[in-house]
């Protein structure tokens, strides 16, 4: 319990600086860095002939879409042809088209679903110029869209910036240095990293056992940071070449929470920008560390959040009864797929922080969790807002604020306002059609696996676990997630095909119609604040926020999980 | 149309500058400073033998940070059960496909799952066979269940010491001799919070091996 409680209080003292760090990058204040990253920045800027004009939120979104289609054209082809490619020691084939298209589509969007097993399925050029690239350029374009939304809402200039030059600063700025100083650490760890071949030794007893090896720290590290999640080995991050001690165990989870909690703080500072250019243009005023709107929404995402993990740490603390009757102890909890030095504490928090803020590596096999734990992950993913990776949570947790302001003021027949912007219809439309496309793909296509020959052969595990994995599948491949109840034999033309539309559909309609909502409040006038204006900074507007989001939840996903991980654990408790 | 061609264009000149820095810069300078800086850990923690350190892959017998498979011989301490069998293997293994390369993974077997009974039962009735002493509930849960990994090197101080009298009685080393060995192996907190205390497997079995004249 302390380590889970002080693992969170790093978090929460790391993420101030960089939200501080993140606000000033993305409103182009001055940095301590600054005289380094200039110069680097504006050297890229003149050789690569860079147009930094602002753009509207039509040009951003179609930049956006067209660096994504050319990223994935040129790792199409690099998987395609792996095997005829340098930097491949252990001699790997080329992949197989239906698993590329699955593979660069679940790389470009964020997502990281692996239906390959990174040992045998790719070579060390392609975990390079691959993996590690997607890594890169699908996390700074996600913060690019967040940060060109965030402009939209705070209203203070024209356009929604630069695309090309917030991918630029991102990389330059946060990404890189981070994963070099950050990835030393993981190597003095233990993690490998280098290019030579796989290692064979012989043992003691004379037998031989090979470790597969490679460039893991760089791909790892990365991997925690732009909320990938998808591991150099099958196994993820339980594996201790990819996460050998606590010490990387906590780098890796401070990495995937420092940026989507930091997205927060940014989106508060920018919001109170404006506010403070009105009212006291002369007086110099302090920074806010969470400016009044981001504070109501971090606290929301938190609430939420703490709720799962204390859900998940009480149902794998207590175990699995049936091993227990069959003689073995379960003080230390149910152990079954996770590793001795995490534990039960570290791999349930673990757990829901890479659904969470949906990264989807994991340090323990989920599928393998006790129900109503594999239940956390999978509402977390289902939710897909609580903090969520690469600054699309904080989008989509926003949408829910304006559902939110929009309920309110129904019920008190008032105009909504949100950010003083009047919210209409198209707003409220475009809102819908982000919260409807998510259950809509996961819930979709669940029923449409489980009412297919196809789709049923996917499935390993029997009874309610079953209908679990298919949930989970989708709902990983649809919020973006990309980690898995693994037994799923996914490597068929059907999972291959289905969760690759699942996961370029949910990331590309909601980030276009999110661009879109920004780029309408941007044009619409500022309503100044009334007496019967609903204040969106106070405690009752976060509570509010959580109860949405619930029951948003509970009415779109109740039934799938009645019949999944709560029918799971009623008949393993009580029969 | 002029439009679209200068969206490809520029598309085209960020994917081949994030290749560049992303996708080679950026790993060929940390495999620098990783081999230069921790060499031993960049290149797999290797051990030989003797439990020293070393980066030739001839000398060593195994990694301190992955575990190794001992299911065999009942005179060394037994790790976690393993999806993959520790990728340990012999050249008859490779030879009739049994063996197909380096992997790793669980069971992925559901709570609910017979199966995951089924191999729980054998294995608990095995292990009481082998340690009459240990009575039925008292065995620990980290050592009958699958790691995550399939590669967990290591096993709780309970595991470890449940498996000391029979030990003692297949090598003839004394308990006192084998509770030495794993208290030398067995990791505390990181600064006395976090982590799980944790017995490394295959170093105690160095040990054993070497109290034995085996290496």
């Amino acid at each position: 319990m302390l380590q889970i409680a002080l693992t969170l209080a790093i978090f929460v003292l790391a993420v101030i600086p960089m939200g501080k760090y993140m606000y000033h990058i993305t409103t182009n204040k001055r940095t301590f860095a600054d005289p380094l990253f200039d110069r680097v920045d504006n050297g890229i800027y003149k050789v690569c002939r860079i147009d930094r004009k602002g753009m509207s939120w039509k040009t951003y979104a179609l930049s956006l879409l067209m660096t994504n289609a050319v990223m994935v054209l040129a790792g199409y082809l690099v998987l395609r042809l792996q095997h005829a490619l340098f930097l491949n020691p252990n001699g790997i084939e080329g992949m197989e088209p239906t698993l590329s298209f699955n593979t660069i589509i679940s790389f470009m969007t964020n997502t990281n679903l692996q239906h390959y097993s990174g040992e045998s399925g790719l070579s060390y050029l392609s975990q390079m110029l691959v993996i590690i690239f997607m890594m890169f350029t699908s996390a700074a374009s996600g913060y690019a869209a967040c940060m060109a939304f965030c402009r939209g809402l705070a209203g203070k200039r024209k356009d929604l910036g630069n695309f090309y030059e917030d991918m630029v600063r991102i990389t330059t700025r946060i990404l890189i240095p981070w994963s070099m100083v950050f990835g030393l650490i993981l190597i003095w760890q233990g993690c490998p990293e280098t290019f030579g071949a796989n290692i064979t030794v012989e043992t003691i007893q004379g037998k031989l056992q090979d470790f597969a090896a490679g460039p893991v720290a760089a791909l790892e590290i990365i991997k925690h940071l732009g909320t990938n999640g998808g591991g150099f080995l099958g196994a993820n991050s339980t594996t201790p070449f990819e996460n050998p001690t606590i010490i990387t165990n906590i780098v890796e989870l401070i990495s995937m929470m420092i940026l989507p909690g930091a997205c927060v703080l940014t989106f508060g500072k920018m919001c109170m920008d404006r506010k403070k250019e009105k009212t006291a243009a002369a007086v110099k005023i302090k920074e806010p560390v969470f400016g009044k709107q981001g504070r109501t929404i971090f606290a929301a995402m938190s609430i939420i959040f703490l709720v799962g993990l204390a859900v998940c740490f009480v149902s794998e603390k207590a175990g699995n009864p049936v091993l227990e009757t069959a003689g073995v102890g379960q003080e230390m909890g149910s152990m079954e797929g996770k590793e001795v030095r995490f534990g039960v504490d570290q791999s349930a928090l673990f757990t829901t922080v890479t659904t969470s803020f949906t990264t989807g590596t994991v340090n323990n096999m989920h599928d393998t969790l006790t129900p109503l734990g594999g239940m956390v992950p999978l509402l977390h993913m289902m939710l897909n807002c609580v903090f969520g990776g690469k600054g699309v949570g904080l989008m989509n947790m926003l949408m829910y604020a304006i559902l939110t302001v929009f309920i309110c003021g129904l019920m008190v027949g008032r105009t909504p306002e949100y950010l003083g912007k009047k919210i209409e219809g198209r707003e409220m439309k475009l809102v819908a059609l982000v919260l409807i496309i998510h259950p809509l793909l996961i819930l979709g296509f669940s029923a449409l696996a489980v009412s297919t020959q196809a789709g049923l052969e996917g499935i390993t595990n029997p009874g309610f676990h079953g209908l679990s994995q298919v949930l989970y599948e989708y709902s990983s491949a649809s919020a973006n997630n990309g980690s898995g109840f693994e037994g799923l034999s996914d490597n068929t033309y059907f999972w291959n095909i289905t969760s690759g539309l699942a996961m370029f559909f949910g990331r590309y309609i909601a980030i276009i119609a999110q661009l879109a909502i920004a780029g309408s409040l941007l044009a619409k006038r500022q309503v100044k604040a009334s007496i019967g204006t609903m204040r969106t900074d106070n405690v009752i507007f976060a509570i509010l926020l959580v109860f949405i989001v619930y029951i948003f939840a509970a009415l779109t996903f109740f039934p799938a999980l009645a019949l999944g991980p709560i029918a799971e654990h009623l008949t393993l408790w009580f029969s | 149309m002029k439009s679209f061609l200068k969206y490809v264009k520029s598309a085209v000149i960020l994917t081949v500058l994030m290749l560049i820095v992303c996708g080679l810069a950026y790993p060929a300078a940390l495999t620098g400073l990783g081999q230069a800086i921790f060499p031993h850990q960049a290149n797999g923690s290797l051990v030989t033998a003797e439990g020293e350190k070393t980066t030739d892959s001839d000398k060593a017998v195994g990694s301190a940070i992955v575990g190794q498979d001992f299911s065999d011989d009942a005179r060394y301490f037994q790790g976690r059960v393993s999806g993959v069998n520790y990728n340990v293997y012999t050249e008859g293994d490779k030879a009739d496909g049994s063996y197909t390369g380096p992997g790793s993974g669980g069971s992925n077997l559901a709570p609910s799952n017979e199966e995951l009974k089924k191999r729980v039962d054998d294995a608990v009735e095995q292990f009481l066979e082998k340690h009459p002493d240990v009575k039925e509930g008292e065995i620990p849960a980290d050592l009958l269940t699958a790691s995550g990994s399939g590669m967990d090197p290591d096993i709780t101080p309970q595991s470890a010491k449940i498996q000391i009298p029979a030990i003692s009685e297949a090598t003839g080393l004394s308990e006192r001799e084998l509770e030495d060995i794993v208290n030398r192996n067995t990791a505390g907190k990181t600064l006395g919070i976090f982590g799980h205390e944790r017995v490394n497997v295959l170093k105690c079995n160095l040990e054993v091996a070497k109290a034995l004249g085996e290496i």
